[in-house]
């Protein structure tokens, strides 16, 4: 298993970079995944979106559809993607620690 | 994509001239992007809990590398598998006696005519294992190796296998054009059950599989999870259409129950074929439930081995006895059908409950002979049933700005015969409907080249190169007709057509049936709508501000 480290901290991380484990994000992973998701700054709206993907998560045990994450913050698909631009799957659930949904998806 | 090759480039990468050397010495390419990535360990860990002895040894390991840490007697538990499977399955030993290497499936494979590679035709997949067969089991093959084409099991053998035995999606077009009738799915269904013995797996299969032996359905949905998502699509189809919608969960004494593959209920655009079931049902005031545990129609164990699809697929008359329900009706899903239409009767049949009884259709009256053995309709059967009865006020003008083809899902197509009711269907719901070219439909149909748990993003070249004969007849719709909507019936292809179309033809979307459907029911008369189910507006209702889709397609 590939081992990231970023300002002392280390990560376990899947094959697509994805952290293995939920439980071992820390903000340090918001900053150190933002780079390669070509994002400046972690701003107040991106903040909105990793806090309701993480609750949901907690909550459920799966990443919620993207429909339900567009309706809960209010962000439009388009201002989702603004946020994130590898999209609200890729680039916001990896930033929040979540795995990729695997199946007929 | 952003490091594919264009669609112009790729096509014409493509080289038919086969390599110079035999098959046997052409060596095999374990770069990245050749393969899936193997199963997370404790995947493998938790199904060797509940089906012990089929999995091999849980652990780290990567197709790219030399070592694949195999378990030291993994070329006995390999020769050994196959022995047992030969005596077990006589088809198996049918399939690899049979064959005489006439080449009439050499060219019908999806994945052959986008790659090139003679190991991509059918004919030559099956010899990988069929060579075997012969050194390992065959008096002429021990003696006359070379004469006869045998080789015994080597460790490179087994890894060419992982290779082209995942470049293969199950899709049984190559069978269509056997002479022998030889079923190549089945072929690849047992290579994938011996490489599981020695611990050779993929994450985009096992995964599910897991997921579904723990909460019922693939993507690992729990019951309150799917219940809030069920009412959050329930709310957007009020907002849609003004109508609050039943949609029953878990409830006894139904004479229906539901059952439609997870992807549905969690990815784009299958949640608005689901909204499409909700809807249909509720103008009929159907007499039926859902169920959050028999809460997955499709079957990743299909694509594993016969022991945990059959487990897998216990769920469905163990919950239809459990809520006293008469009759199982089935949505829109790919691999569901061919687990349903041919192996459950065999598999779990003897534990349909008494209650259970031929589908009739509660609305029409139609008993549903060709389920009588299942218990089992699949929904699009239902729906021309209604249609062709005038059970259904539809206004397919509601859909006008969607100019329609059809991709016959292989598994419907070719697994169950379901050809004309889909068409009869759409045809019904939209005024523009226009059929791909012959040859590449009906049970002739090309695979979206993501079937059988191909359908990951690691592999998305290989499966962008298979997925070029539906690219290219899609392309020739769309140019000739205008086409820009495609309908299946098929949850793995409306995940997996989407980057297809993108790739090969731009600016055609993807669609469930029932979506359509749903669009064109009329609930009441004078009933009018300003928006389809995914809130885009219907024409004439237009503004602007919503004109604009996602710059690559997402899949999740």
């Amino acid at each position: 298993m590939a081992v990231v480290e970023f300002q002392g901290a280390t990560f376990e991380v899947d094959e697509d970079g994805f952290l293995q484990k939920f439980e071992d994000w820390t903000p340090a992973w918001v900053d150190f995944v933002k780079e390669s998701e070509g994002i400046k700054e972690i701003t107040e709206d991106h903040q909105k979106v990793i806090d309701f993907l993480q609750d949901y998560y907690k909550k459920n045990g799966i990443a919620p559809m993207v429909r339900i994450l567009s309706k809960v913050t209010g962000f439009k698909l388009k201002q989702i993607y603004e946020l994130f631009p590898s999209g609200p799957g890729k680039g916001a659930c990896k930033m929040a620690g979540l795995p990729k949904p695997t199946g007929c998806v | 994509m952003s490091d594919m090759p264009k669609a112009d480039e790729l096509f014409k990468s493509i080289d038919y001239t086969p390599p110079l050397t035999g098959w046997m010495e052409t060596p095999v390419d374990f770069s990245p992007g050749n393969w899936c990535y193997p199963a997370k360990p404790e995947k493998i860990e938790y199904i060797n809990s509940k089906l012990p002895g089929l999995w091999g040894t849980p652990r780290e390991w990567s197709p790219g590398d030399a070592d694949w840490k195999l378990p030291p007697n993994w070329k006995e538990t390999v020769v050994n598998g196959f022995r047992e499977r030969l005596e077990k399955f006589r088809t198996l030993k049918l399939f690899m006696d049979i064959c005489v290497r006439c080449g009439a499936c050499a060219d019908k494979c999806h994945f052959f005519i986008g790659s090139g590679d003679p190991k991509n035709m059918p004919v030559l997949r099956a010899e990988l294992m069929r060579s075997v067969y012969r050194g390992e089991f065959t008096l002429a093959g021990k003696i006359l190796s070379q004469l006869t084409g045998s080789r015994v099991m080597e460790e490179d053998v087994l890894k060419e296998w992982f290779i082209y035995f995942y470049q293969c999606t199950q899709c049984r077009r190559c069978s269509l054009y056997c002479p022998y009738g030889i079923d190549t799915a089945e072929v690849t269904m047992m290579a994938r059950e011996l490489m599981h013995l020695v611990g050779l797996n993929t994450n985009w299969i096992m995964e599910p599989v897991s997921n579904c032996n723990i909460t019922g359905n693939h993507l690992g949905i729990q019951p309150h999870a799917f219940k809030d998502i069920v009412d959050f699509m329930v709310d957007d189809i009020e907002e849609i259409t003004g109508r609050r919608v039943k949609a029953p969960l878990n409830e006894h004494g139904h004479e229906i129950l539901f059952i439609t593959p997870s992807g549905d209920v969690f990815a784009d655009p299958g949640i608005y074929t689901f909204m499409g079931y909700l809807m249909l049902f509720d103008y009929l005031d159907l007499d039926y439930t859902m169920s959050t545990y028999a809460s997955e129609g499709g079957n990743f164990g299909s694509f594993t081995n016969n022991e945990v699809m059959k487990k897998l697929n216990a769920k469905m008359y163990h919950e239809a006895n459990r809520l006293g329900c008469k009759w199982i009706l089935g949505g829109e899903c790919g691999h569901m059908w061919r687990v349903v239409h041919q192996y459950m009767d065999t598999m779990n049949g003897d534990t349909q409950g008494p209650q259970m009884a031929t589908p009739k259709s509660p609305i029409t009256g139609t008993v549903f002979d060709t389920a009588a053995a299942t218990k089992m309709l699949h929904i699009v059967e239902f729906t021309a049933d209604l249609i062709k009865h005038g059970k259904l006020n539809l206004d397919p003008s509601r859909n006008d700005h969607l100019r329609v083809t059809f991709h016959d899902s292989c598994n419907p197509a070719r697994g169950m015969g379901l050809l004309d009711e889909p068409r009869y269907v759409l045809k019904a719901v939209c005024n523009n409907f226009f059929e791909m070219p012959e040859g590449t439909t009906r049970e002739q149909t090309f695979c979206c080249a993501g079937g059988s748990g191909l359908n990951t993003e690691e592999i998305l070249e290989i499966r962008l190169r298979g997925g070029l004969p539906r690219g290219n007849a899609l392309k020739y719709v769309q140019d000739k007709h205008g086409v820009n909507t495609l309908a299946c019936i098929c949850a793995i292809d409306r995940a997996t057509l989407i980057p297809l179309a993108d790739y090969w033809a731009p600016g055609v979307q993807v669609t469930g049936t029932h979506e359509l459907v749903a669009n064109a029911l009329v609930f009441e008369e004078g009933e009018e709508r300003t928006m389809d189910l995914r809130q885009e507006p219907l024409p004439g209702f237009e503004d602007e501000d919503d004109n604009w889709t996602p710059p690559n397609a997402e899949e999740a």
